[in-house]
């Protein structure tokens, strides 16, 4: 879909099952390039975690993952294939070439280990640095890069002296310490205060645009990454439904999945009476999304036709959609309908 | 999709789904229930019927092997064992039954009290706990029976006294989890009074543990009183009981080992029997709740 | 709340508890209907000698009096003397006590030898064969009382094979080599299901610990996942572990009053029973208050160390 030769994170075909059948994920495929923020958006159900802990080759062991997920850093000679390799393998490139910010700050940190040497372990597991102290002086450059207080004392601290929003930047510090080239966050600021999100977008942003590393923002929130990325992925039933620009995705949704999102994200979107616009129906169970399209259950659009699975219709070079019945008009003229 | 979410979905749930979670039958379910089965029908057996009077003493019978005419042997008195284990099983469940019932009567309420009023209350009841927790079961015992002199009720009083704290510990820990959610604090908000609260928010929550624990403490009881009548401190003689059976077959395990492997297994098994089925409970109704200790 | 303030506060309830506990033992052994002078002295003792033996032992004081005093001959250790056998109490336990000591501390070393390498086996292969098959052995061991394992480890090494010592106990200074093989089979008695018990609760902790984040952002960031278990899930898992030893350490105790009996070693758990035995109470009064002193000991301690070892206790109240 985008041009390979530059992609940092190469997804091709991904598809992850239960060990009891059950279909979590189907055929998703997208690259990231090296300084690129992409977001990939979706509800609750809709494999968008799946996906980000499958890039990082974290999946319990009762899922199985089939396809290719490969990692190329910048100036390397070869690629890094996460999908079916030894434990021993995947974990050389964890840490190293990609890393990740998961959503739980208050339980992600060792509550037993002080903070310095968390950190310090991520560059002296790949050898980024000579020797633990070097380790000690770049964690604690790194805590103040990310606006700890006090970082040289910090150091000595443990996890339960830090609010949510500092022990959140102290795992972004671990995620950046050896300069990665791809960052996965998970829905990094989904449980912080909204007054703390935007410092912590910010330096995520910050961190990765120092590097010039890949960004895939993992999120269900629209605005977020209506600012913070370029491209988005919109996910559903496990697949990738559409993708294209920030910009066109939001303003001109073609699938209508997306456009059921846009409508309920605008909170100037009322019909007669007041009422917010909502995607009728719930996210099915994991694994149990229709045949064929997996949203047409949900699709007052949908007829006979949606029982073939839609085939991908590219509107560019890396976007698209998979929809028989997409969108024509834009979002401002649905605004006039009334329900 | 959270990271939960993700694992859950893997896992076999629905990431939508929140609470109750199907009730799996599984392995230890079956074997203990089969083996608590099995004693209880023994028990219930023994009342009708035995091979041989349990307590009739045989002098030409002596420390027989397992044969036709005694299926398991007889003792150094002639005394058939296998009559001996069935009549014995009484003896087992009883002491079970009545120990367990009793630490559940006193602890249960107790806890709930500890769970849903203030500060001071909880405290108190605690630290009421932690006084009989200063009292392992087996010392309890010893001392009643110092006391009292050694019979069955002795045994399971003491050993019904010492189980409270866990009950106490066990329902108070999960009324307080009960009193925390919102549907509870919706009530309490609405002016629904405690007693209502309790019968109908918390009790049916913490069900399950009490279920599980006392399948757990049942197997306790059934040690405690086998190491009591071991001592000489529990059921006294001519009334078959497991444990005393090992004392008397301590001095002939050159001549008889058998004496001592038969009432040996039956404990082992009774005990294992309500182990797992305790496990099995607590798989079954509810495959998320961990080992609270 | 500061350590020391939190310490102190653990040792008031721990003094607290004993002195209530003390009340308990004292108040059921003098409720006790019957007369221990004339038990001493017989049915057919006359009332003078009979209340000359009731002042010599103080039991014609109050009961506050009595109780009292109770205290403090423990607390000088000069418990005086048994009303049935005339021995001084006093020097009884102390020539007990170490041998129980001995029993219990080499039983502890046993099971927790067994619990650990076995519980991190049951934990980390849990879905595999060896980890089931663990699990149900240590099944069986839960389920079999001390008492029987003595027993049977008796008919096999003792009777069967003849390499033990079926029992009895000899000081270690004067034949240490036959001290060591009278304390094999009681030892591994005690230990052996204590480890059994042991394992599992090191199996929950480790498996508990193996589904925290934090063991997750380590493999992350580049740790094999045995590594990560080790290097992050240690010392988180111990944190339980270490609390549950401490509840282990009262139970040994209490078992090794068990285990003295089948192996006739005349450790304070054989003085106990057989003081019951002959009604010998002011001795049983001594030696349950003595046990009860360990265990809530043993509590206070590990209460102190589980502070000291989880750093978020320390700042939080």
């Amino acid at each position: 879909m985008t041009n390979p030769a530059d992609e940092v994170l190469a997804v091709r075909g991904l598809g992850v099952t239960t060990a009891g059948g059950l279909r979590l994920l189907k055929d998703v495929s997208f690259g990231v390039r090296a300084g690129e923020r992409v977001g990939m958006i979706g509800e609750s159900g809709s494999g968008k975690s799946l996906t980000a802990l499958s890039i990082m080759g974290l999946l319990p062991d009762s899922a199985r993952p089939s396809g290719s997920i490969r990692i190329t850093r910048p100036g390397a000679d070869r690629a890094e294939e996460m999908i079916g390799r030894p434990e021993s393998a995947l974990s050389r490139v964890r840490g190293r070439d990609v890393a990740m910010v998961f959503q739980e700050p208050m339980t992600a940190l060792n509550p037993t280990m002080r903070i310095g040497r968390q950190v310090a372990e991520s560059m002296l597991i790949h050898g980024t640095r000579p020797d633990g102290r070097a380790a000690l002086a770049a964690a604690v450059e790194l805590l103040d890069a990310v606006g700890i207080p006090d970082p040289a004392r910090a150091v000595q601290a443990y996890p339960h002296q830090f609010s949510g929003g500092q022990r959140q930047r102290i795992v972004l510090a671990l995620a950046l310490a050896n300069d990665p080239a791809l960052i996965v966050c998970d829905e990094p600021t989904t449980a912080l205060d909204v007054t703390v999100q935007a410092r912590v977008v910010n330096l995520i942003l910050r961190g990765v645009a120092e590097r010039n590393a890949a960004l895939l923002f993992v999120t269900h929130d629209l605005a977020l990454v209506a600012s913070a990325c370029e491209r988005v992925l919109v996910m559903y039933g496990g697949r990738i439904v559409e993708s294209g620009p920030v910009n066109d995705v939001f303003s001109r949704p073609r699938h209508r999945y997306t456009r059921g999102l846009v409508d309920a994200s605008d909170m100037r979107n009322t019909d007669a009476r007041g009422r917010l616009a909502t995607i009728p129906g719930t996210v099915p169970a994991a694994g149990r999304f229709p045949i064929g399209c997996v949203f047409r259950n949900r699709c007052v659009f949908a007829t006979s036709a949606c029982e073939e699975t839609p085939s991908w219709t590219a509107t560019g070079d890396e976007s698209g959609y998979a929809c028989f019945h997409p969108v024509d008009e834009p979002v401002a003229e649905r605004a006039r309908e009334s329900a | 999709m959270t990271d939960t979410d993700a694992r859950r979905a893997v896992a076999g749930g629905s990431a939508s789904r929140v609470k109750r979670n199907r009730r799996q039958w599984n392995g230890s379910l079956v074997v203990g229930l089969v083996l608590v089965a099995f004693i209880v029908i023994m028990a219930l057996v023994s009342f009708v019927w035995t091979p041989y009077d349990a307590t009739r003493v045989d002098t030409t019978a002596r420390l027989v092997g397992p044969s036709a005419s005694h299926w398991l042997g007889t003792d150094r008195f002639g005394r058939d064992i296998a009559s001996q284990l069935m009549v014995g099983s009484r003896t087992t469940l009883f002491v079970g039954i009545i120990s367990v019932g009793l630490a559940a009567i006193i602890g249960v309420p107790l806890g709930i009290v500890a769970g849903m009023s203030g500060r001071t209350t909880g405290e108190f009841v605690m630290r009421l706990n932690d006084l009989v927790l200063a009292f392992p079961s087996l010392l309890l015992a010893i001392m009643f029976a110092a006391i009292f002199g050694g019979s069955t009720l002795v045994a399971m009083i003491a050993i019904g006294i010492g189980s409270v704290p866990s009950y106490v510990r066990l329902v108070r820990s999960g009324t307080l989890q009960v009193m925390h959610t919102e549907y509870v604090l919706a009530a309490r908000v609405a002016g629904r009074r405690a007693i209502a609260i309790g019968l109908r928010h918390v009790l049916p929550n913490v069900t399950p543990l009490i279920i599980v624990q006392s399948s757990v403490l049942f197997a306790i009881a059934i040690l405690g009183e086998a190491a009591l009548s071991y001592l000489g401190l529990g059921t006294p003689a001519p009334t078959p009981s497991w444990g005393r059976m090992l004392q008397e077959s301590q001095t002939l395990l050159f001549q008889a080992p058998l004496l001592a492997v038969f009432p040996g297994a039956a404990i082992a098994l009774a005990v294992l029997a309500f182990n797992m089925l305790g496990d099995g409970l607590r798989d079954y109704l509810d495959p998320q709740l961990e080992d609270r200790r | 709340m500061s350590q020391p303030v939190r310490i102190a506060r653990r040792a008031a309830i721990f003094i607290l508890t004993l002195i209530a506990s003390s009340v308990v033992v004292f108040g059921l052994m003098a409720a006790l209907p019957g007369d221990p002078a004339r038990v001493a002295l017989g049915l057919d003792a006359t009332p003078a000698s009979v209340a000359a033996l009731r002042h010599e032992f103080g039991l014609d004081q109050p009961l506050p009096i009595r109780f009292l005093e109770w205290w403090r001959s423990l607390v000088t250790l000069d418990f005086g003397q048994s009303y049935v056998t005339h021995a001084d109490i006093g020097s009884e336990i102390a020539d007990r006590i170490p041998v129980t000591l001995i029993l219990v501390g080499a039983a502890l070393i046993i099971a927790m030898i067994i619990a650990v390498p076995m519980g991190t086996v049951m934990a980390v292969r849990h879905r595999k064969l060896s980890g089931v098959v663990l699990s149900a052995a240590s099944q069986i061991g839960v389920a079999v009382p001390t008492f029987l394992a003595g027993i049977l480890l008796v008919a096999l090494f003792a009777v069967g094979l003849g390499w033990l010592p079926a029992n009895g106990w000899t000081d270690p200074d004067v034949d240490f080599i036959m001290f060591l093989k009278q304390l094999t089979l009681p030892a591994l008695a005690l230990g052996l299901v204590q480890g059994a018990i042991m394992a599992r609760y090191v199996r929950s902790s480790i498996l508990d610990v193996q589904r925290q984040d934090y063991i997750r952002t380590a493999r992350a960031k580049g740790l094999p996942p045995s590594k990560a278990l080790v290097r992050h899930g240690m010392r988180n898992a111990a944190i339980p572990v270490v609390t549950v030893l401490a509840l282990q350490l009262a139970y040994l105790l209490i078992g090794a009053v068990v285990v003295e009996r089948v192996f006739v070693i005349p450790g304070l758990g054989s003085l106990l029973i057989d003081s019951v035995s002959i009604r010998d109470l002011n001795v049983v009064q001594d030696i349950v208050m003595l046990l009860v002193a360990a265990v809530l000991l043993i509590n206070f301690l590990v209460d102190v160390l589980y502070d000291v070892i989880d750093p978020r206790l320390r700042a939080a109240t």
